[in-house]
């Protein structure tokens, strides 16, 4: 899923980081309407639709290349003493909100574990899901060779 | 002489009202959502955000809509927004061999690690007309599942490379360039050549790639691999100061493995010509990668007198946005160009025709 390499001292916060830009606002809104509600977060940077340009490399391997570019929406808060970011794929403006606040939550180490449970695993869950079932589709398009002389 | 014209604005006008209804088609008829778009017209969405350069599904889905399904016009309207908006920085290069598989074929080993994954292909389809789907409300069957060990999926091309028999891509951690910031300039590196390719237009690829095929550049390709499939985007903002994840795009990638017969310093071997692409669009990564390898000619000491090896008339003519702005300006009032060249015609008419009756007399 990730191309992060691991092990990184930001591994945790990289980890709830792309499961929150991977989920749809309706799903960070609804996981965060079963926890008690925080206090209101001071805006760093409102949200901010920008582009990316997407780098691949010359034969999957060689040098880089410029592929083309994609949206991406930014959003920076501050809950408490902790300053929340969020860069996310596409244009989300509510996504990109609740996904700082969340990221600002977690480095909370009052909130980090209700956050976690409430939000980040069940989230991080069904992404894990929804790829499995895709490779277990993929699997089912595998050809099994068989040579004719097996057939006799 | 110059002749300011004005006037059109109310023709203009109605025109595109008129436009607009026939954009709507027969209000009889449901009127088509940008989700409906982007979900059941996955492929022209795909074509759109590789030519437009822009990877969001939406965008290009909105496009298609309002482009009444013109896709270059789509192409154009994606190009043109992504304008208006900042650059927030450059993503890590994609790592393909780590990308989540659909899709992975292999025209040069059969039993390879990871096996041929046919994924949703139009491959072995019959093209037969469907009558079926005209039926609207069929839902599709429910697709096979299988247990899944798609772990180990090694690249064919280090597979070769591995035995010495591929030659390895050059190294280079220098910025590559970006025709978004600076005009075309020649000799063109190898990472300007891929953009241009990989946002090229598809009808175009696909004719020079054919050409390179059919003799037009000496070609022999075998596809090593292709793969179809979402990989994560990768980026270090500044105020971070560390790698984050910012969500999946899709991509097909296509390795297409060539011959080479070797030089003073190199022993013969394969080579690659690359293809990368947004979406699923296996039609476009492979040309990519044909005329890639054609514009390779040079550096690998090859005659390039095809016109696929020819890195100026591809690199300039492969942009469809540029093409049809270029092309379709014709139509723009041109009516005081066209007065002197009547003018001018008119002089030498009269000309040659006082010439005429000189020589009678």
């Amino acid at each position: 899923m990730t191309q992060i390499e691991t092990p990184s001292p930001h591994a945790a916060r990289q980890h709830w980081m792309a499961t929150l830009a991977r989920a749809s606002a309706e799903d960070l809104a609804e996981r965060l309407a079963t926890l008690p509600p925080f206090p209101e977060p001071e805006t760093l940077r409102a949200p901010e639709t920008g582009l990316v340009m997407v780098r691949g490399r010359a034969g999957g391997d060689g040098e880089a290349f410029n592929l083309g570019e994609m949206t991406v929406t930014r959003c920076a808060l501050r809950l408490g003493a902790h300053i929340g970011h969020a860069y996310i794929a596409g244009r989300d403006h509510a996504k990109a909100r609740l996904a700082a606040l969340l990221d600002a939550a977690l480095q909370d180490s009052a909130l980090h574990q209700t956050c976690m449970q409430a939000v980040v695993e069940p989230l991080a869950a069904a992404q894990q899901a929804a790829h499995a079932a895709e490779a277990r589709k993929a699997a089912a398009t595998r050809v099994d060779f068989f040579t004719m002389a097996t057939m006799r | 002489m110059y002749v300011a014209v004005k006037g059109g604005e109310k023709a203009i006008s109605a025109a595109h009202a008129w436009l607009d209804e026939t954009r709507r088609g027969d209000t009889g008829l449901p009127e088509l959502s940008v989700a409906q778009i982007e979900q059941q017209m996955a492929l022209a969405v795909d074509r759109v955000m590789a030519e437009g350069s822009c990877h969001d599904r939406f965008l290009a889905a909105l496009a298609i809509k309002q482009a009444k399904g013109d896709l270059i016009e789509a192409a154009f309207l994606l190009r043109a927004y992504r304008t208006t908006l900042p650059r927030f920085g450059a993503s890590a290069p994609l790592e393909t061999s780590r990308m989540r598989l659909r899709r992975r074929i292999s025209a040069t080993y059969k039993d390879l690690p990871g096996g041929q994954v046919l994924g949703p292909t139009f491959d072995y389809t019959h093209r037969l007309l469907d009558f079926a789907l005209a039926a609207e409300g069929r839902d599709a069957p429910a697709t096979p599942e299988a247990p899944t060990d798609m772990t180990d999926v090694p690249r064919v091309t280090e597979i070769l490379a591995r035995e010495g028999l591929m030659q390895r891509e050059a190294l280079s951690e220098s910025e590559p360039g970006d025709l978004t910031r600076e005009p075309l300039s020649f000799p063109a590196s190898r990472a300007v050549r891929l953009q241009n390719l990989a946002r090229g237009d598809e009808g175009f690829l696909l004719a020079l790639g054919y050409s390179t095929q059919r003799g037009y550049g000496n070609a022999h390709p075998f596809v090593g691999e292709i793969r179809v499939g979402h990989i994560g985007v990768e980026i270090t903002p500044p105020e971070l100061g560390f790698a984050i994840d910012i969500g999946d795009i899709g991509i097909t990638e296509c390795q297409m493995v060539n011959q080479f017969k070797g030089s003073r310093t190199e022993p013969a071997q394969f080579t690659r010509g690359y293809g990368l692409v947004f979406g699923h669009g296996e039609r476009r990564a492979m040309s990519m990668a044909l005329v890639d390898r054609g514009l390779r000619a040079r550096e690998l000491g090859e005659e390039a007198d095809a016109p696929a090896q020819q890195e100026e008339f591809v690199l300039y003519h492969s942009d469809n946005i540029e093409a049809t702005g270029f092309v379709e300006h014709l139509k723009l009032p041109h009516y005081v160009d066209f007065q002197s060249e009547l003018e001018n015609l008119r002089t030498i008419r009269r000309a040659a025709e006082a010439e005429l009756r000189e020589a009678a007399e």
